[in-house]
């Protein structure tokens, strides 16, 4: 036999769907078969075993390479098989129909640049039909064509073919999903799937070997402005290297390049490879690079780095549509870790608008919780902001995924951003921020000169609870320790700087708070661990730490909470200290903290060895 | 060479979040043509450094002129290697008449347990591809091994975009497959494109015989070919239709389904 190959100039992802038994794995099969695809002797070995077991001999067989598939005959998780054909290397993968193994066929599906989506024409669409095809728009295969297929079993008749493609078109187009084809097959005797069927010759259209030649690779997002999630920061040599797969758009050097959500900006020096000669200049999506930058700004896995004039969205919630595949129910107002391109940060299931009945798109509202394999509406609120975009106008940055415990247990799509209370005041920073007069000095040669990192202690609770007492024996502590540290008093605040506010503007905090988050903001610009106290805020505590949050990012906050009996701390407690309190243990707590955390180094003296950045 | 290049981002973004993720990362090295290109990549991924240790589980029965070639590299590469044998076995006698299966279980197998439980590695990174045979063509990029090592391919974790399973119960570890994507070919063009050392076995030396596939002297045979270049054995590739593996016993049967099912590469 020969195959009449090229060299291949790419490589095209493609899924095979639809509901169990439709016969997905037969036609992978036949194709292969048809086209004289596969190993010498690969066709012969599995006829002899099915002969030997007193079997029909399936074509199916020679994907589903478990003994158990083809004990059951089904297969149970996809295969990645490879296929050349006229000058391009596909992988196509067979995922399986059976619904209890949808994860593994969402799984096989999110890899995919596109789809086959299988549909029997005897048994006509089925409860996975819809699934399938509503889970391709939703993980953004939009490149799909539908094969009918088991033609000879109804006799290669063209108005059940057409039955079936009016009804799937009209579910199809609920969700605005368009096919590029509907291609009436026999998988099993190979009509339409290689060579054109002689049974139906009303059928004028691609052969399922002709659709995939058809299918396109990616439209470029070279073309889109650029999104680059930063991966990792390398120092295994002089160079300090930047390294992110670039997710859209293209970058080059020289190019400014602005970070989000912690604002942090600089230009690219050079971009880095190993074995290329001479060194790139340049980048573009769906490379993974490495970039050093002019000015050694900390940046750090998760933020995006973009140009200045298409920034990204930055905020705590955002509504998404998403899949649930874990074991256990996804829960309202549970805890779970968000992963949006390389960020990960814990978040939390604000509320749960609707589920989506995928077999007639029905809406279920009103519920709690989402099961397994269902589809749902929702808000999740993240504990720090985030950088992403909305589905729609950028893929890679606008999906993400839920981890529950040690799985991934659900993936989504960005669909809204959801504006938080905390917007004025970002958009503040991040004006603030991109305006900001730098000195020569930067937060490194600071940090290397204190031994220490910049942050806020801020310790919250009710009256009479010993905060500020905690405060200043922290502060005196730090010092005598030999760190830089500040005990922010906001009654000195209050009397001096907020002097001009009248007695309606002291009753809201709103503008106390941000004039105290901007001072503090200085405050750790200049080097310090500032320790303050929310006495100042009263009972508004919470409110007016959330925005000396906002003000002081990408400084971290110590957040200490402390109370004479137990009671729920507020939200991003770090240390929760309840009873009597024994303040040289507090003390001793916030400083362990402090370490963990990165701001300080393990012993005094010793080279600072920091784990976050600013 | 742009499906290269696609082949290429694709592995480096693997390689540098298992590098991320797990404190305790190594990288199997067996100086074939897969595990040496898996090498390169992490090179390209970490910019001219490997900065995990690359172990091989020494079977004994390996062909002479891998071990020199292997700290040939070691030395010039700067590698952190780490060699581990099953010596009990061995004292014990252990060679592949007594089963194919036994015997790479024996060496193979439980030599690679008995690495990583003693060094304690959470992630290890291996050069397999989907298209050696039917059992790793349904692997993950990220594939998690229960405490004894055993792989549970009826349950295997969702794998959604670029989001891997990277958090994992104490006791059990992640294996890590930047290569699936690769086919043999592939293997080959970029071993090509980038000028990457190799064991000069896969070639013929003028006796008309080649290795395709390197595993242990006594159960690996080589295979009929004149191809004397990398661009001879691409084009034989072209043309081929026998199995890669077809010189290697274990594969015969069932034999590679039991294996991996007890933590086999
Ligand atoms: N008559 C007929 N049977 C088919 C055809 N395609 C598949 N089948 C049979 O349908 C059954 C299920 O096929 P399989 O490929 O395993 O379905 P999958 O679950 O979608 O992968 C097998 O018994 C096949 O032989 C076809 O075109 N015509
Ligand atoms: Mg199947």
């Amino acid at each position: 036999m020969t195959l009449i190959e090229t060299k291949p100039s790419e490589n095209l992802n493609i899924v095979i769907v639809g509901h169990v038994d439709h016969g997905k794995s037969t036609l992978l099969g036949r194709l292969y078969a048809d086209t004289d695809s596969l190993p010498d002797g690969k066709l012969e070995k599995v006829q002899a075993i099915c002969k030997q077991q007193g079997k029909d001999f399936e074509y199916a067989f020679l994907f589903d390479a478990f003994l158990e598939e083809q004990e059951q005959g089904i297969t149970i998780d996809t295969a990645r098989t490879f296929f050349m054909w006229k000058g391009r290397q596909y992988i196509i993968i067979d995922a399986p129909g059976h619904k209890e193994f949808l994860k593994n066929m969402i799984s096989g599906a999110a890899r995919a640049e596109a789809a086959l989506l299988l549909i029997d024409a005897l048994e006509g669409v089925k409860e996975q039909s819809k699934k399938h095809g509503y889970l391709l728009s939703l993980l953004g295969v939009r490149q799909f064509a539908v094969v009918v297929n088991k033609m000879d079993l109804v006799g290669y008749r063209q108005d059940v073919f057409e039955g079936i493609e009016k009804e799937y078109r009209e579910f199809l187009g609920q969700f605005k999903a368009v096919p590029s084809q509907f291609i009436p097959v026999s998988a099993k005797l190979g009509d339409n799937i290689a060579n054109r069927s002689k049974q139906m010759p009303w059928y004028t259209g691609a052969t399922v070997l002709e659709t995939l030649g058809g299918f396109q690779k990616e439209a470029a997002r070279s073309e889109q402005p650029l999104r680059m999630p930063v991966q990792d920061v390398y120092k295994f040599d002089a160079r300090r290297i930047i390294t992110g797969r670039i997710a859209a758009g293209r970058l080059k050097v020289g190019d400014h390049l602005v970070f989000s959500p912690s604002n942090k900006r600089a230009n690219i020096r050079t971009v880095e490879a190993f074995n290329i000669e001479p060194q790139p200049a340049e980048g573009q999506a769906g490379q993974s690079i490495g970039v050093t930058l002019d000015d050694q700004i900390f940046v750090e896995r998760g933020e995006i780095a973009s140009h200045q004039e298409h920034l990204p969205s930055v905020s705590t919630a955002f509504r998404a549509n998403l899949f649930w595949l874990g074991k256990r129910p996804l829960e309202k107002e549970r805890k779970y870790l968000l992963r949006v391109a390389t960020k990960e940060v814990d978040c939390e299931v604000a509320s749960i608008h609707r589920i989506i009945d995928t077999m007639d798109l029905a809406q279920q509202q009103g519920s709690n919780t989402v099961n397994k394999n269902q589809v749902a509406e929702l808000t999740l609120r993240t504990k720090t902001p985030v950088a992403f975009d909305l589905s729609a106008s950028f893929e890679a940055t606008g999906r993400f995924v839920l981890v529950d415990e040690y799985d991934i247990a659900g993936g989504g799509i960005i669909t809204e951003l959801v504006h938080d209370d905390q917007e004025f005041l970002r958009e503040e920073a991040r004006r603030r921020d991109f305006a900001w007069v730098k000195g020569e000095v930067t937060v490194e040669d600071r940090a290397q000169q204190y031994g220490h990192r910049a942050a806020v202690v801020l310790i919250t609770g009710g009256r009479h609870t010993g905060k500020s007492f905690l405060a200043r024996k922290l502060e005196g502590r730090l010092v005598a320790d030999g760190r830089h540290a500040y005990l922010l008093d906001g009654e000195n605040l209050r009397r001096g700087l907020d002097a001009d506010l009248n007695e309606e503007e002291r009753g809201q905090t709103t503008e106390m708070a941000r004039r105290y988050g901007e001072v503090a903001r200085l405050l750790t610009d200049t080097g310090l661990i500032v320790v303050s106290t929310t006495n100042p805020f009263g009972l508004a505590y919470q409110e007016a730490a959330q925005a000396i949050r906002t003000l002081v990012h990408p400084a971290p906050v110590i957040a200490v909470h402390m109370s004479k009996t137990e009671e729920e701390p507020p939200p991003n407690t770090d240390v929760v200290l309840s009873g009597p309190t024994d303040f040289d243990g507090a003390t001793a707590r916030i400083i362990d903290e402090l370490k963990r955390r990165g701001v300080l180094a393990q012993a005094i003296g010793a080279k600072p060895v920091f784990q976050y950045s600013i | 060479m742009k499906h290269l290049r696609q082949l290429e981002d694709q592995s480096v973004y693997i390689l540098r979040e298992a590098y991320k993720h797990f404190n305790n990362l190594a990288m199997l090295w067996s100086m074939g043509k897969d595990s040496t290109v898996l090498l390169w990549l992490a090179r390209k991924a970490f910019f001219g450094h490997v900065p995990f240790p690359l172990l091989h589980v020494d079977t004994s029965y390996k062909i002479p002129a891998m071990i020199e070639y292997r700290d040939r590299l070691a030395r010039e590469w700067r590698l952190n290697l780490v060699v581990g044998q099953n010596k009990e076995a061995l004292a014990a006698g252990m060679n592949h008449t007594m089963g194919r299966v036994v015997c790479c279980t024996a060496l193979k197998t439980n030599g690679l347990k008995q690495l990583l439980e003693h060094k304690g590695y959470t992630g290890v990174i291996l050069g397999v591809r989907a298209d050696e045979e039917g059992t790793r063509a349904k692997e993950r990029y990220f594939s998690p091994r229960d405490k004894h090592g055993d792989w549970d391919f009826r349950d295997q974790p969702p794998e959604l975009w670029d989001q891997y399973k990277t958090t994992f119960p104490p006791g059990t570890h992640i294996r890590i497959h930047p290569l699936l994507d690769w086919t043999e070919i592939n293997i080959w063009e970029y071993i090509k494109l980038e000028n990457i050392p190799f064991i000069d076995l896969y070639l013929d030396k003028g006796e008309g015989i080649r290795y395709r596939s390197l595993g242990c002297a006594p159960c690996t045979t080589p295979i009929k070919s004149t191809a004397k270049t990398v661009d001879e054995i691409i084009e034989e590739l072209r043309h081929t239709t026998v199995a890669e593996r077809s010189g290697r016993a274990q594969d015969e049967g069932r034999g590679m389904e039991l294996l991996r099912k007890d933590g086999y590469m």
